[in-house]
């Protein structure tokens, strides 16, 4: 039985059973809604409130990333990975740095990892914060969001340190990092380590344990762990799911292994499971930070690769070597190995995997990124069938779908 | 390499004689399959415990002959953590291959992707179309003989920078 047969067949008993007026209506849900917080269109069938059917229609935001990358040297794709799950940035642009450095073997020194661990730490607490506070918009609850967003600020303000950017961050470098971490970082992510728990916990008392939004809640488009996995699910919608698959302990890169933090799983994959399951993320991003920031190793900021990392301006204008490399690089001369490579990092959706093929020249031959919100985005609609209208907005921003990402 | 990954690379050569593996510079398992036995293969491999297809894209060589398209399938056992990369070269006049959209329901999407990018024809998907681009289009844009930029340009003069 076809897909469509199987959704036809659902409404059909549906609108047997418990008919509210007998006639079917096609609702536009999109592309512009203030309720989809992005450019995503459904067209719903539905029978009073119940939804029969959803059938969706992406492509609204495609830019042709995979297309473009194949005319753009090296670190010139950084800038463009900024632009798929825009709400962590930074985790984009550093699976792509590691992809490359993956493919020409470099070593990073381990403060790198440790600088990453953190950039990419806080970027994943500002995914989250975002994600979570707008499900409490969609049940009616403004406060938190206004607060969190709050804090969502002074994450920026902490890239911006490090980068000068605030949205799309561009942050590092293959290689490692264009600059060290200066005093102003270190202040500022301490202070944040010191009151952001504070101001999280009064948000997470607004709704964690809330009776109106638990009922709201829970029940609310709800996966089982082995549709999420048919589907592909990654993230925190998989392990809300109960599956507790999280690429940073499967495959550790960018020495996760060191660090002591917990994978934090839910049991019916509804809307409260995947809130709570960021919830807990964002503490153990926190504890992970904590460990990193303690811990961090002494040396270098970037790793030991003239070849593909920018030398100081000061030895370009006085040394010969410095001179060709800075041009080389610039121009996208120099030689990279040929091979394939798959490489992927937990992003704040789940799986985010660059599939890189070279052929030695200058651009990539291929490049492909592995989006979690594109896949797991498909399963929509066998989730909000048979629900009411309200509860597939809440199921879309519990699922945190990025248009960027969803599109590329 | 593992001797969960031994053995099942061992099984999958032994079942099916159109199939090459290759561990390649990054540790990473690469078979390259045929395409009547990619669906069975991928099969086997489900009831094996590579319950979880991460990536199914597409390329396009166009100086191979007879093989011209190539499928790219990662998928992963997340039991044993172990992930193998099959491929399927498939020659520029007939770019079929049988759709997995039976065994993962998440296949569905990717190969819609890879059909609108590369024509490349799944059989037996429920709903082939487009998907990212336009319903109009009539071309596949990733194919490399689409030149990303506008080639009668006459303003911009590249030629010393080796593109």
């Amino acid at each position: 039985m076809s897909e469509l047969e199987l959704q036809n067949k659902k409404a059909a008993a549906f609108v047997s059973t418990e008919t509210i007026d007998g006639e079917i209506a096609t609702l536009n849900l999109g592309p512009t809604h203030p309720a989809t917080h992005g450019i995503f269109q459904n067209i719903l069938q539905v029978d009073g409130e119940r939804i029969l059917s959803a059938e969706q229609t992406v492509g609204y935001i495609h830019r042709a990333f995979e297309k473009l990358a194949e005319r753009r040297p090296y670190n010139q794709i950084a800038p463009i990975t900024d632009r798929l799950n825009y709400c962590s940035s930074p985790i984009n642009n550093m699976g792509w740095h590691m992809t490359v450095e993956k493919l020409i073997g470099a070593e990073m020194p381990k403060r790198v990892d440790y600088m990453r661990v953190i950039v990419m730490e806080l970027a994943r607490i500002a995914d989250h914060l975002v994600c979570n506070s707008v499900i409490g918009v969609d049940t009616g609850a403004l406060t938190g969001f206004t607060y969190m967003f709050q804090e969502r600020e002074k994450i920026y303000d902490i890239y911006e340190e490090i980068c000068g950017a605030r949205l799309t961050t561009n942050v590092g470098r293959i290689g490692g990092f264009d600059r060290d971490f200066n005093k102003e970082f270190i202040t500022k992510l301490r202070a944040f380590l010191k009151e952001f728990p504070k101001k999280f916990d009064e948000f997470g008392a607004l709704l964690e344990r809330n009776r109106i939004f638990m009922d709201r809640t829970i029940g609310a488009g709800p996966i089982s762990a082995e549709r999420a996995l048919s589907y592909s699910f990654a993230g925190p919608n998989l392990r809300a799911a109960g599956v507790d698959y999280d690429v940073r302990v499967m495959k550790p890169y960018s020495s996760y292994q060191d660090f002591d933090f917990n994978i934090p799983v839910g049991n019916d994959g509804d809307t409260y499971d995947r809130f709570m399951v960021r919830q807990q993320e964002i503490r153990e991003s926190l504890k992970i930070i904590h460990q990193a920031l303690e811990n961090m190793p002494q040396g270098d900021y970037h790793a030991d690769i003239p070849s593909f990392y920018l030398p100081p301006k000061e030895e370009v204008y006085s040394s010969m070597e410095a001179l060709i490399y800075h041009f080389k690089i610039v121009m996208g001369e120099t030689p990279i190995p040929q091979g394939e490579v798959y490489h992927s990092v937990e992003g704040g959706n789940g799986e985010l995997g660059y599939y890189l093929v070279s052929d030695g020249g200058r651009t990539p031959y291929r490049l492909h990124f592995r989006r979690p919100c594109f896949i797991y985005y498909q399963a929509y609609p066998e989730m909000i069938t048979g629900s009411l209208l309200s509860d597939a907005i809440l199921t879309m921003s519990s699922m945190n779908v990025i248009a960027g990402e969803l599109d590329a | 390499m593992s001797e969960f990954a031994t053995k099942i690379k061992d099984s999958i050569l032994e079942k099916y004689n159109n199939t090459s593996y290759e561990l390649d510079t990054y540790g990473e398992h690469n078979f390259i399959c045929s395409k009547n036995d990619i669906h069975a293969v991928v099969e086997f491999l489900k009831n094996e415990g590579f319950i979880f297809l991460t990536d199914l894209t597409g390329s396009h060589y166009p100086e191979s002959e007879g093989a011209e398209f190539q499928v790219v399938y990662h998928i992963h056992n997340l039991a044993e953590n172990v992930r193998f990369r099959l491929k399927v070269d498939l020659a520029q006049n007939d770019l079929h291959v049988p759709t997995l959209t039976d065994l993962f329901a998440g296949a569905n999407w990717m190969e819609r992707e890879t059909f609108d990018f590369f024509g490349i024809i799944f059989e037996g998907h429920p709903n082939l179309t487009r998907i990212l681009n336009v319903d109009d289009m009539d071309y596949h844009p990733m194919k490399k003989e689409y030149a990303l930029e506008d080639e009668t340009r006459t303003d911009k003069d590249d030629t010393f920078f080796g593109r």
